[in-house]
């Protein structure tokens, strides 16, 4: 018997009980018709041997364990980020459980979004009835002051005209004329998150700013827009207001969802909170310039901003590490007129004096990184900065454009030397890399967790560990709430980086009269 | 405790909320139950019925119901998410449907494999691309038992012929290749993806050409059926029908095979646990191959008893003294578990809001710790689910059908209980609004929560969370009625 009153203990370590281990053992043996443990282990190591590597790099058709979501997905992250929006996703119902889940695990926090649950009538009729009822239901029930419409690919296949069908909805008085209802489509098979939270962008700066340009003007309001992305990080969307606040920067973050995604416990739930309001919204062609923070994926709303706005849109790098923090406040100074504050550049320098006080732990560490293309490309440069090493550089969501960008920032540093660039490559082919190259750790989401796993497999010598700095993180609590962008977000990522080095040199070094040395008390 | 007056009122509040139209159809789906009222006509409530657009539902699509129930759990099987990438990517590994295997080598369940529709397949088809997946896949993958094509919306929408192809592939490869069409948009929940996907493992295992079982079947042979090991429920269940003396042949599906599987059709007995999502094979079963089933219920000692009995009734008198050898057992320590947490669960009320069979089954665990039910429905039930229901609850209670974020909202605001037993959808809400809330799709990572071993692990589990300090945080001394000013 396993469990008593005094000690309860779950899945692990319950099921290690011998009787638990025997009822398996027997399930296995009797039942499952699996193969005998040598052609297991003789499978399992071809699976890490380079003919595999060159068989698993011929694919054209399978994706194994992708690193990238759908459009739709950015789209409710896009919609989150304006104050007292509700994302409405027309199509299918199950996508917006979905959305909603994954949204919940990472940042566990409550996520209100809404679908108009077409069924296989709507699939013949299209989905108009349902948006008809569906905006006038979320509205009576949830209150909004904005709901932002995106598309599943049903709705998309079937060619659900959503301008239409808004626009009947409201002639047909379900909701008012004026209710601001800015939509986009989001079709799931063209590009993924990044492509979704671009489309709902353009379309909210377009709803709420296209026919009223003829007041605007740029700089007239001596702002700045920033606009940060599918960012899962909350410190993210801090950092950058607040730089902008030491500037003495005006800064509209263009989706800032940060307040929304952190309600504190306080026997209230809050539904909307915080977020760029349709004020800011349309006073935002105004501003000096857009800075389009992960310029990978944005194309869509910064052409708008552009050819309306007329802003400049000046080219900034996702700001990650220390020299594209400094061009990132270079750019505000030059736009603003603003000089760099003292307190932001001595922020700066403790940011390098913690480069010169942990260099000797990260020099010449390899580092392979998976991720949408700025965190990629970001996460490269800010190694390179740190005398390590990026080795395997994947992006499943990237282009051919993005991997020659990648080569150039890779051969202007001799740290760059030995990485690899993969674009449209999924986390399947990162386990074969990793395989053929053993990188000293891996950076990315919680996904990695399989790939550690599997290179353990092969023996303690091959593994690689995971360090979790990416979008998802399920399996670790809070991750979400730190900072990855700006000096202090190179704070954080430094202090994950060489702790993740330490750590794993005493756990190869805890051996008792084994490996005594090394295993130091000081570092 | 609220009164039938009370809750019927609540129930009129928060229908008046919806526009009219609304109103009158979510009214169909509302009711309070009274223990001695109870008609056995299912509550009255109207079930399976298509969700309102626009009001938060909590449900899923057909496409969750097959590969994220059904199907997905077949741990030697490759499954493909045929389609744009996303459904795929968010129902990847977020079960915990446990299985024990190399992943990768010999099993795939935590994989992710995907054809990534690109707009060309949408124009052009998706066809010849999953006939070349399909190749890849036995290639890299070569232990696999076979492989099920999970359709994606866009796939019934563009003409594909998914069924073609899956036979050719079959035949090529050697292995079942099942095509599974269980499209989004398909139904109105979860609920359809359940029947399509029992329906194609009955065409395209059961019976499919030369596979049948032909080994020697024993006469205590039983399934497990409906039980997806989530945190190792079925590993917890198993065991005890083993210590009886029941072989379990097969567990369908979770930590199950294709040979499990195709070894059905010759048990004695199906043991059906979870009768939403497998009732249909089961009676198919029943009528194809006269095996009976049997539904029973392995959450808390009361009902795990019951069940152990009623199982071995089925059974010879070696199989009726093992069961009371098993309860004579566990009973002492399910005893001492009910002691330690009782008196601090005694009275304490509780929500549910889930799928499946928990809405029911787990009613009879929660009473074994003194706690009562006030409120519970089903995300995808049918009538038949509020019929079983009926007979499980004693006092006066909610039930919500498909029930709205909003709803929700409303009646755990008037109610107060002290859990609420639903899932990640719900649970940041409620545990902002200061109600104690544990994940019961879940078992919020902990489990398993079957049998007795798993009646531990749920009391445990249950009085954490309901008496944490973290629920008397929640207001600052300052804002406390009677302090002093800050």
């Amino acid at each position: 018997m396993s469990q008593t009153a005094e000690k309860i203990v779950p899945c692990y370590p319950l099921f290690q009980q011998p009787e638990y281990r025997e009822t398996l053992k027997k399930k296995a043996a009797e039942y499952e018709n699996r193969e005998p443990a040598n052609v297991i282990d003789e499978t399992f190591e071809w699976t890490t041997s380079p003919e595999y590597r060159a068989l698993n790099f011929q694919r054209e058709a399978l994706t194994v364990n992708p690193a990238k979501a759908c459009q739709p997905l950015g789209a409710v992250l896009c919609s989150l980020g304006f104050h007292a929006t509700l994302p409405y996703v027309h199509g299918s119902q199950g996508c917006t459980a979905y959305f909603r889940t994954y949204f919940n695990r990472h940042f566990k926090e409550p996520i209100a979004c809404v679908s108009d649950s077409m069924t296989e009538d709507a699939a013949v009729f299209g989905g108009q009835k349902n948006m008809f009822a569906g905006l006038q239901n979320a509205k009576a029930l949830y209150e909004p002051e904005m709901i932002a419409v995106s598309s599943t690919c049903m709705a998309e296949v079937i060619g659900d005209d959503l301008n239409a069908f808004i626009t009947n909805t409201k002639k047909d008085g379900r909701i008012p004329m004026d209710f601001p209802t800015p939509y986009a489509h989001t079709p799931s098979f063209i590009g993924s998150h990044l492509t979704g939270w671009d489309n709902m962008l353009e379309g909210i700066l377009r709803y709420f700013t296209l026919n009223s340009m003829q007041d605007k003007e740029p700089g007239k309001s001596g702002k700045i827009n920033l606009v940060a992305g599918f960012d899962g990080y909350l410190g993210n969307y801090r950092v950058l207001k607040q730089m902008a606040r030491e500037m003495g920067v005006e800064a509209t973050l263009l989706s800032d969802p940060e307040a929304v995604l952190d309600t504190p416990a306080d026997g209230k739930y809050r539904m909307y909170a915080g977020g760029t309001t349709q004020e800011e919204v349309k006073q935002a062609p105004n501003a000096i310039d857009t800075l389009f923070l992960q310029p990978w994926g944005i194309d869509k709303s910064k052409k708008f901003v552009k050819e309306t706005w007329n802003h400049p849109t000046t080219a900034v790098d996702a700001p990650y590490g220390l020299a594209a923090t400094d061009q990132f406040l270079m750019t505000l100074s030059r736009l603003s007129g603003r000089p760099i504050p003292a307190s932001l550049e001595l922020e700066r320098g403790r940011l390098v004096d913690m480069m010169a006080d942990s260099h000797a732990w990260l020099h010449g560490r390899s580092f392979s990184v998976y991720g949408d293309p700025d965190f990629v490309m970001g996460m490269a440069r800010f190694l390179m900065e740190l005398g390590a090493e990026p080795l395997h550089l994947l992006s499943n969501n990237a282009t051919k454009r993005w991997g020659k960008a990648m080569e150039t920032l890779l051969a202007s540093s001799p740290y760059g030397r030995r990485g690899e660039v993969h674009f449209g490559r999924d986390l399947w082919h990162m386990r074969s890399l990793v395989f053929e190259k053993k990188p000293d750790f891996l950076i990315g989401n919680s996904y990695g967790k399989f790939i550690q796993r599997d290179t353990l497999h092969k023996g303690k010598a091959f593994e690689v560990p995971l360090i979790r700095i990416g979008f998802p993180i399920f399996d670790r609590h809070h991750l979400h709430r730190q900072t990855t962008l700006g000096y202090q977000g190179a704070m954080y990522l430094l202090t994950t980086l060489v702790n993740a080095v330490l750590e794993r040199l005493d756990e190869d070094t805890r051996g008792m009269a084994e490996t005594d040395y090394n295993y130091d008390l000081i570092r | 405790m609220l009164t039938q007056d009370e809750a019927q009122k609540l129930i009129q509040e928060v229908l008046a909320a919806y526009p009219p139209e609304a109103a009158e159809d979510r009214a169909k789906h509302l009711a309070v139950l009274d223990g001695e009222s109870a008609d056995g006509g299912g509550c009255g409530i109207t079930a399976n019925r298509k969700s309102l657009p626009g009001v938060m539902t909590i449900r899923g699509c057909a496409y969750a119901g097959s590969k994220g129930v059904v199907w997905g759990p077949i741990k030697d099987m490759i499954h493909i998410s045929h389609g744009p990438v996303g459904c795929g990517q968010y129902s990847r590994a977020g079960r915990r449907n446990y299985y024990v295997g190399y992943t990768g080598v010999n099993t795939f369940g935590t994989m992710n494999f995907t054809s990534d529709f690109q707009e060309k397949d949408i124009v052009f088809g998706g066809d010849k691309k999953l006939a070349k997946l399909l190749d890849e896949a036995n290639t890299l993958f070569p232990l696999n038992k076979g492989i099920s094509v999970q359709s994606e919306c866009p796939v019934g929408l563009i003409g594909d012929d998914i069924e073609a192809v899956a036979k050719k592939k079959s035949a090529d490869l050697a292995k079942p290749v099942v095509p599974v069409r269980c499209e989004g948009f398909r139904g109105v929940s979860q609920s359809l993806g359940h029947h399509i996907a029992n329906d194609t493992i009955r065409d395209y295992i059961l019976d499919r050409p030369n596979a049948a079982f032909t080994g020697e079947a024993g006469p205590y042979d039983v399934a497990v059926i409906g039980d997806y090991n989530i945190g190792g429920d079925a590993w917890s269940s198993r065991i005890l029908l083993e210590e009886m003396g029941l072989n379990v042949v097969a567990q369908w599906s979770g930590d199950g095979t294709l040979a499990e599987l195709e070894r059905t059709p010759k048990v004695r007995l199906n043991l059906v646990h979870c009768y939403r999502s497998m009732n249909y094979i089961s009676r198919h079963m029943e009528s194809k191959y006269g095996i009976p089933w049997l539904e029973y219920n392995f959450f808390g000692p009361t009902k795990i008893a019951d069940s152990l009995r009623r199982i071995a009734a089925k059974f010879d008198a070696r199989i009726q003294a093992g069961a009371e050898a098993v309860i004579a057992k566990y009973q002492p320590m399910a005893d001492a578990i009910t002691e330690r947490f009782r008196p601090r669960l005694q009275g304490k009320r509780v929500m549910l809001y889930v799928g499946g069979l928990r809405p029911r089954h787990v009613i009879g665990a929660y009473e074994d710790l003194g706690m009562e039910v006030v409120g519970t429905g089903y995300e995808f039930g049918h009538n038949d689910d509020y019929e079983r229901t009926q007979e499980e609850l004693k006092n006066t209670t909610l039930i919500y059908d498909d029930a709205t974020g909003y709803e929700l909202e409303r009646f755990v605001e008037q109610v107060r209980p002290d859990l609420i037993g639903s899932g990640i959808k719900e649970k940041y809400v409620f545990q902002k609004m200061g109600i104690p809330f544990r994940q019961m799709h879940s078992w919020d990572y902990s489990g398993p929560y079957h049998g007795y071993d798993g009646y531990a692990i749920f009391a445990r589990d249950m009085d954490m969370t309901i008496n944490n300090p973290c629920w008397k945080m929640m207001t600052p001394p300052w804002r406390q009625p009677g302090a002093e000013a800050a």
